[in-house]
C-alpha cells in the first residue's frame, strides 16, 4: 500500500487510542481528586493530583505557558479536553485522527469512517455540555466506548490486509506508550511517602492506576490479594494476558512486524523482537531491584526507536509527509 | 426565448395535467401520510451528514464543509428523451476527440477553413507541449461531462462540455442509493435503469488505455488532496475501483517511468485518472510553482510510458469560444447532422456581436469564457439594472474575455423545498466514457436551482442535487 496512506492509518489509530487513554487517565485524576491529599514534600507540589495528567503526556510546559497559575480542576480539563490549541487535547486528537482517516475513506470501510466522523460530529457539543453540566462521568464513558466502537467496527468490518496491520501496529505502539508513562508516573512519584505505603490513599492510587487501564477486576481475579506496588508492575509489565500489558502489547507489535518487514527493511523486526524478549522472559524481581523507573524508561526509548525505525521504513520513504510525529514531541519521560 | 414565458415543466403540462411518466410517482406520493417527505428529507440530511458527504465551499473560511443540498423528488426521463441525449452526447464527445487529435497533429479542420487557426493556436488553453504527442488509442477525452438543459418536449441544448476534469459523478451514484434507501418500495413501481455500473466501466475503459498490454496496468486516481473542493469523490471513485488514491507526492518519475511509494517499496504506474489541471501536473513542465505535481511526469507521458486520464490539452476543446464550433466538428469528423442544440452563441470580440449583446443585456446569459462553476456571469433576466450596468463596465473594459448567449427557459422540476412542491430550474450531466468504446450508463446528475427563478445550478453558487431516473423500455 501507499506509504503515506499506512501513515495516515498508523497516526489515526494512535490518535484514537491517546483520545482513549486521555480520558481514561482524566476520569481517574478526577476520581482520585475527590479523596483527601496532602502535599507531604513541597519539591513534589507538581505531583498533585491535577498535575499528573500534564505531567503524564509531557505537557506541563505547555499548560504553563497558557496558565499562569497552578493547575486546577477546570483548567487541566479544559487544556486537556477542549483546548484547540493543544495537540494532545481529546479535541485536537479527534480532530487529527478523522482529517487522517478523512483521506483514507478509499482504504478503510464506509462503516469505519462513519464511525469516526460520527464521534467526531458530536465530540464538541458532548464536551462542551460535560464541561458545563458536571457530566465528566458521561463524557469519558461515551470516549471510551466511541474508542472500543470504533475498534470493534475494525475488527468486525475491515479485510485483513496491510492496512489493518497498520491501524494494529498504531494502536498497540500508543498502548505500550501510554501504559509504560501510567505505571512510571504512578510508581516514582505517586507514594506520599514511605509511612503511608499501604495505607487507604496509597491503596486508593494504585487501585486508580489498575482501574485506568481496566486491569483492577483482573487483578483480583490473578493474585486474589490485596494490591501491591510489585504485582500492579507485574500485571501492567509481564503479564501476556492482560491486553494492555507491555508484553500483550509486543506480542502484537513483534508479530504484525514479523508480517510486515518481508524485504531487507529487517531493522523494526528485530527491535521489537528483542523488546518483546525481554519481556517474554523478564522477571519482576530483577525489574524491581535494577529500578523501575529505569528499566521503563529504557523501555520508551527503545519504543521512541521502533517508531523511528517503523517511520523511515514504511510511513515515510525520502519524503516529508505531513508531520503527524509532532504528537511525539516532549514525549520522552523526564529524568528521575 | 426569455423568461417571459412559462417555463416548461417536466411534471405537469401547461394546462396543469400531470404528465404520464409522472403519474405513477404522484399517485404513490397521495397515498403517504402529511409529513411523510419532511421525515424522509430530514433522514436523507442526516444521512448525508453522517456519511460526510461533503463538499468545500471556496472563498468560506478553509476547510469548510457542506453537504450538498439533496432533493428527495426524482426528476424523471422517459426512454425517448434519454435516447435522444445518450446518442447526442456519444456524437459530440466523439467528434470532440477527434478534433483534439487533429489540433495536436495534422490540423484538417484548419486546413478546411473550418475553423480559424488563430483561434486555435494563440488560444492560453492550446497545449504546444502535446503536439505530435501520440497517446494510447488515440483518447483524449476518458471522462466528459456535457451540460443540457432541456427547453421543451425533446428540445435539448448543450450549455458545455466539460472535458477537464469534470466532477459531480459520485453525487450521481450516491443520490441513487440514498433513493433507494428512502424509498425502496418506489422504485417497484418504476423501471429504473440502473446505474451501479459506471465504476466498472469506467475502469474498464482506463485498464484499455493503459501503454502496453502487459496484462494487469496500475491504475491509480490522482488527486490534488484532502482540501480539494471535490476530494470526497476523488476518495469515492478510487474505493469503488478498488485502486490507489494517490497525490503527487506518492509519485516520483525515474528513467521516464512513474512509480508510486508503497511499503514495500516502488511500484510501476500505468494509467493516472488525474482529477488535478493541467497546470499543476508536472512542475518541470508547466507551473513552476505546483507543489501538488510530479516532477518528469509530462516526459513520462510523452515517452508513452503512462496514461492520463483525460489526456492534457483537452481544455482547448471545452472552452467557451470554441463551443460555438462543436456542430461544424460533428458534420466535419462524423459527417453527421448535430443530435443535440448548440445554444446560439455571440463573441464579444467581434464589433458586432458585441453591439448586440450591449443592447440587450436584461435578456441575455454573459459569462466569461474562461469561467466556470458558475462565477463571474450575469444573467440578464434576474438581474437588477446596477448589477447590469456593472457588469456592462465589465464587458466594455475586456469585450474578449466574454460571450453572451440568449436566456434560455430552462425546465423546472418538482422540487421539495420549505415543505411543499414547487417548481425549479434544472439541467442535466450525463458522464461519456471512453476508451474501448464511447458510452454512457443511463443518468446523469440533475442539478437544480434552489431559489426561486433562478437559473444558476452550480453547487458552489447554492444549487442541489436529484437523482434522476431514466425509465427503461419504450412505454410511456
Amino acid at each position: 500500500m501507499l506509504s503515506r496512506h499506512a501513515n495516515n492509518l498508523y497516526w489515526m489509530s494512535r490518535q484514537i487510542e491517546r483520545a482513549e487513554n486521555t480520558a481514561r487517565l482524566l476520569d481517574i485524576t478526577h476520581q482520585m481528586s475527590l479523596l483527601p491529599y496532602r502535599v507531604i514534600d513541597a519539591a513534589q507540589s507538581w505531583a498533585e493530583p491535577w498535575a499528573l495528567p500534564l505531567v503524564i503526556n509531557g505537557l506541563a510546559s505547555d499548560f504553563y505557558k497558557k496558565h499562569s497559575s497552578a493547575p486546577n480542576a477546570d483548567s487541566v480539563l479544559r487544556f486537556m479536553i477542549i483546548d484547540h490549541t493543544n495537540p494532545s487535547s481529546i479535541y485536537s486528537l479527534v480532530q487529527a485522527a478523522r482529517e487522517n482517516g478523512r483521506s483514507m475513506r478509499g482504504v478503510m470501510t464506509t462503516e469505519m469512517y462513519e464511525d469516526l466522523n460520527t464521534l467526531w460530529l458530536e465530540l464538541s457539543s458532548r464536551c462542551q455540555y460535560a464541561l458545563n453540566n458536571d457530566g465528566l462521568n458521561d463524557l469519558f464513558e461515551w470516549i471510551k466506548t466511541r474508542s472500543h466502537q470504533f475498534r470493534g467496527v475494525t475488527f468486525g468490518t475491515m479485510l485483513r490486509d496491510e492496512a489493518h496491520q497498520f491501524i494494529q501496529l498504531g494502536a498497540y505502539m500508543e498502548r505500550a506508550d501510554n501504559t509504560a508513562r501510567l505505571l512510571d508516573v504512578k510508581y516514582h512519584t505517586l507514594l506520599p511517602s514511605t509511612a503511608e505505603i499501604g495505607g487507604a490513599v496509597d491503596y486508593y492510587q494504585w487501585s486508580a492506576l489498575l482501574r485506568s487501564v481496566s486491569a483492577l477486576s483482573s487483578y483480583r481475579r490473578i493474585y486474589r490479594d490485596v494490591i501491591i506496588p510489585i504485582r500492579v508492575s507485574e500485571l501492567l509489565i509481564l503479564r501476556p494476558d492482560l491486553p494492555r500489558s507491555l508484553h500483550a502489547c509486543m506480542n502484537t507489535i513483534y508479530e504484525i512486524l514479523s508480517q510486515l518487514c518481508t524485504d531487507e527493511k529487517k531493522e523494526a523486526e528485530r527491535i521489537a523482537g528483542e523488546m518483546h524478549a525481554q519481556l517474554h522472559y523478564g522477571q519482576i524481581d530483577q525489574i524491581i531491584s535494577d529500578g523501575l523507573h529505569e528499566y521503563l524508561l529504557s523501555f520508551l526509548k527503545k519504543l521512541y526507536t521502533l517508531h523511528d525505525e517503523i517511520n523511515q521504513h514504511f510511513l515515510a520513504p525520502n519524503t516529508n509527509y505531513a508531520d503527524n510525529s509532532l504528537f511525539l514531541h516532549q514525549r520522552l519521560p523526564r529524568a528521575a | 426565448m426569455t423568461t417571459a414565458t412559462k417555463p416548461y415543466d417536466e411534471m405537469q403540462s401547461a394546462d396543469g395535467a400531470i404528465r404520464q411518466h409522472y403519474l405513477a410517482h404522484r399517485d404513490w406520493l397521495i397515498a403517504k401520510p402529511d409529513d411523510f417527505l419532511i421525515q424522509k428529507q430530514k433522514e436523507a440530511n442526516a444521512l448525508y451528514t453522517k456519511q460526510g458527504i461533503t463538499f468545500a465551499v471556496y472563498g468560506e473560511d478553509s476547510g469548510t464543509e457542506r453537504s450538498i443540498p439533496f432533493d428527495i423528488i426524482p426528476r424523471i426521463i422517459r426512454p425517448q428523451a434519454w435516447k435522444t441525449i445518450s446518442e447526442g452526447c456519444c456524437q459530440r464527445v466523439r467528434a470532440l476527440n477527434a478534433f483534439i487529435k487533429d489540433i495536436y497533429h495534422e490540423h484538417n479542420i484548419i486546413r478546411a477553413g473550418v475553423i480559424p487557426g488563430d483561434q486555435i493556436f494563440q488560444h492560453p488553453a492550446y497545449r504546444p507541449e502535446m503536439s505530435g504527442v501520440k497517446v494510447p488509442g488515440d483518447i483524449y477525452v476518458h471522462i466528459a461531462g456535457v451540460d443540457i438543459v432541456k427547453t421543451d418536449t425533446n428540445q435539448f441544448y448543450v450549455l458545455e462540455d466539460n472535458l477537464r476534469t469534470p466532477s459531480g459523478v459520485s453525487y450521481m451514484l450516491e443520490n441513487r442509493k440514498m433513493m433507494m434507501r428512502l424509498f425502496p418500495d418506489l422504485f417497484g413501481r418504476f423501471p429504473v435503469a440502473p446505474i451501479d455500473h459506471y465504476t466498472d466501466v469506467l475502469l474498464d475503459n482506463l485498464r484499455a488505455v493503459a501503454p502496453s498490454n502487459n496484462g494487469q496496468p496500475t491504475v491509480v486516481l490522482m488527486s490534488p488532496g484532502a482540501y480539494n473542493s471535490a476530494y470526497f469523490e476523488h476518495a469515492f471513485l478510487a474505493q469503488q475501483m478498488g485502486i490507489e488514491l494517490v497525490e503527487g507526492q506518492d509519485l516520483f518519475v525515474s528513467n521516464k517511468f512513474v512509480y508510486m511509494r508503497t511499503t514495500h517499496g516502488p511500484q510501476k504506474v500505468d494509467v493516472i485518472y488525474r482529477r488535478i489541471d493541467d497546470d499543476f501536473l508536472d512542475p518541470e513542465a508547466f507551473r513552476r510553482d505546483s507543489v501538488i505535481g510530479v516532477p518528469g511526469l509530462f516526459a513520462a507521458y510523452c515517452a508513452g510510458n503512462v496514461t492520463l486520464a483525460n489526456a492534457i490539452g483537452t481544455g482547448i476543446a471545452d472552452d467557451k469560444s470554441t463551443y460555438l464550433y462543436v456542430p461544424e466538428m460533428i458534420r466535419f469528423y462524423l459527417g453527421e447532422e448535430p443530435i443535440l442544440n448548440n445554444v446560439p452563441t455571440y463573441r464579444l470580440s467581434i464589433a458586432s456581436d458585441l453591439a448586440y449583446a450591449l443592447a440587450h443585456l436584461p435578456e441575455l446569459v454573459v459569462k466569461e469564457v474562461q469561467g466556470s462553476g458558475g462565477y463571474g456571469m450575469l444573467v440578464g433576466p434576474t438581474s437588477t439594472a446596477a448589477q447590469i450596468a456593472d457588469f456592462r463596465e465589465r464587458i466594455l473594459a475586456n469585450p474578449s474575455k466574454y460571450i453572451a448567449q440568449p436566456t434560455l427557459s430552462l425546465s423546472t422540476c418538482p422540487t421539495f423545498l420549505n415543505n411543499q412542491l414547487v417548481p425549479r430550474h434544472v439541467d442535466l450531466r450525463p458522464y461519456v466514457l471512453s476508451g474501448r468504446e464511447t458510452t454512457l450508463v443511463p443518468g446523469g446528475l440533475t442539478r437544480v436551482a434552489l431559489t426561486e427563478g433562478s437559473l444558476v445550478v452550480n453547487s458552489s453558487q447554492g444549487g442541489g442535487t436529484k437523482d434522476t431516473w431514466i425509465l427503461e423500455g419504450t412505454s410511456c
